[in-house]
């Protein structure tokens, strides 16, 4: 429990730490660290497979796309746009409204008890896999359908107009 | 029984480590003394026995060089590059098990420090994190050609990422586990089952898998960083990529964690394509000398087919020169994606006919 709470602790600081960060580089890098923690929540729950994938996914392939197209952008105080106060007005008064919904939500909610599962190994790969192919295998291909849609969108998107 | 445990894995841990960083050090030797051969020079021959004590002479040398850090750079995520990518380097072998178990003592270790069920899965991770030293070094060291070393080393690891994860795949259907130790051991022995036509077949899974395999070793040289894909630190076009501006231990972390990758991408292709610690005849030997005899036979098995590769890697580097950058992502979307799928095809189609007869 104790490691939990140092865990925890950790993610909520390096999530804070990569909007206040003035460097977008480095807010990316808070980004990874963040996400890295949320690996060791994976491993906590015994969800070696979320963990893993969160691990591969998130931190070695969409992070590392951040990071590319930060470093391509070459961001810095000279082509920071203009913001004018207006703006600012507005993106406090919105920051505000949200922080009053998720205080007022998190006041409504009660404690519930406690949910033990019924099966500690359901986040083992040869559990998930016949969950993900038995019960939710129809999901599981919409979802893929999606993503395969995206990805045609995307080369589309990159390809050069035939003239 | 905890304490005799903790010992065991700190000493095996510690153990891979030395080893790990020795035939890193003696693979910078026999880098130079292999070019030399294919150009049929001598190479270095002055310090030691026909050049045995180079690497030492060389780290000293990186120990006492001066230490620069550009002005203009960001200082921490300067020196944080080198470290985090020999760190990724370095932990990478946890997962691989170097030979069966042996027995000291009366007490049975198991040569393999942990045996995670996800184990193919963290190697990739590894892998994947390996991209973030050379990122965070190319772009702390705030200099254009080191950025760009950096964005090339970040677009082509994660091209080949994809194909060398799906060229797993194939592997991963037929063995039907992710826990490295269960696949070597599958591949127990060379040859099972009696002659070829009383349905005999090798146990290696590079007879099954040639192309899997020869998609993997593709992406094992791009993700090393190894000629012919050493864009990210191509000397003649971006002076040195990105490790331009490092000087001192800091470029020595960087050349040796390159030299580590190597080994274990070798360790990691032949536990998983070469059959790992087993060799033929080995219940022979078992009976003959004892398992743990039999055991470290294996375990030196494994370091021959290990080094064979790193020979590979070598002999590859001084034969086949750079490409460029577009044939490079042309080869990696383009070909060995494709490949690969067509791969896990024909392994389905093929294990679904095996089972049917």
């Amino acid at each position: 429990m104790n490691l939990f709470y140092l865990v925890a602790f950790l993610s909520i600081f390096f999530s804070l730490l990569v909007i206040f960060s003035k460097n977008p580089v480095h807010s990316v890098l808070y980004l990874i660290v963040t996400f890295f923690t949320f690996t060791i929540h994976y491993i906590l729950l015994n969800a070696q497979f979320l963990a893993i994938v969160n691990f591969i996914v998130y931190m070695g392939a969409i992070m590392v796309l951040f990071l590319f197209v930060l470093m391509l952008l070459n961001l810095n105080k000279d082509t920071e746009p203009m913001k004018s106060n207006l703006i600012k007005i507005a993106g406090v008064v919105a920051g505000l409204c949200l922080l009053v919904t998720l205080v007022g939500s998190l006041r409504a909610v009660d404690t519930s008890a406690p949910i033990v599962l019924k099966n500690p190994g359901i986040g083992l790969v040869k559990n998930l896999g016949k969950v993900l192919f038995n019960e939710f295998l129809l999901p599981f291909e919409v979802s893929s359908i999606l993503l395969f849609s995206a990805m045609v969108g995307a080369v589309l998107l990159a390809k050069k107009d035939p003239k | 029984m905890e304490v005799a445990f903790l010992i065991e894995k700190v000493v095996l841990v510690t153990v891979i480590f030395a080893i790990s960083l020795g035939v890193a050090a003696y693979s910078t030797l026999a880098e130079r003394k292999i070019a030399a051969f294919l150009q049929g020079r001598v190479g270095p021959h002055r310090a030691g026995w026909h050049g045995s004590l180079q690497p030492l002479a060389d780290g000293g040398k990186m120990f006492f060089k001066e230490e620069i850090i550009p002005a203009e750079s960001s200082a921490f995520l300067f020196i944080l590059g080198p470290s985090l990518a020999l760190l990724t380097a370095c932990i990478g072998s946890a997962v691989i098990p170097w030979g069966q178990s042996i027995e000291v003592a009366g007490r049975v270790i198991e040569l393999q420090v942990t045996d995670i069920n996800v184990g193919i899965l963290y190697i990739f991770g590894v892998v994947s994190l390996g991209v973030y030293g050379i990122m965070i070094g190319g772009w702390a060291s705030n200099n254009k050609f080191s950025l760009m070393g950096a964005i090339r080393a970040a677009s082509q690891n994660i091209s080949y990422e994809i194909a060398m994860g799906l060229s797993l795949i194939a592997l991963l259907m037929m063995s039907g586990t992710l826990s490295l130790k269960d696949i070597a051991a599958q591949q127990h022995g060379f040859w099972e089952g009696g002659y070829i036509w009383d349905g005999g077949y090798f146990t290696w899974n590079f007879f099954k898998q040639p192309l899997g395999f020869l998609l993997f070793i593709i992406c094992a040289f791009a993700e090393c960083n190894r000629t012919p894909f050493d864009l990210p630190e191509s000397e003649n076009e971006l002076v040195a990529g990105y490790h331009t501006e490092y000087s001192g231990f800091k470029l020595g972390a960087y050349l040796f964690s390159e030299y580590i990758n190597m080994f274990v991408s070798s360790a990691v292709m032949a536990t998983l394509y070469w059959g790992g610690y087993n060799y033929p005849f080995m219940d022979l030997a078992s009976s003959a000398f004892g398992p743990t005899l039999a055991a470290i036979l294996g375990v030196v098995v494994l370091f021959m087919k290990i080094f064979f590769f790193i020979f590979f890697f070598m002999w590859i580097r001084w034969t086949i020169p750079r490409f460029r950058y577009d044939q490079l992502l042309h080869l990696g979307w383009k070909v060995l994606i494709p490949l690969a799928i067509a791969n896990i095809v024909i392994t389905g189609i093929v294990i679904n006919i095996i089972n049917y007869l």
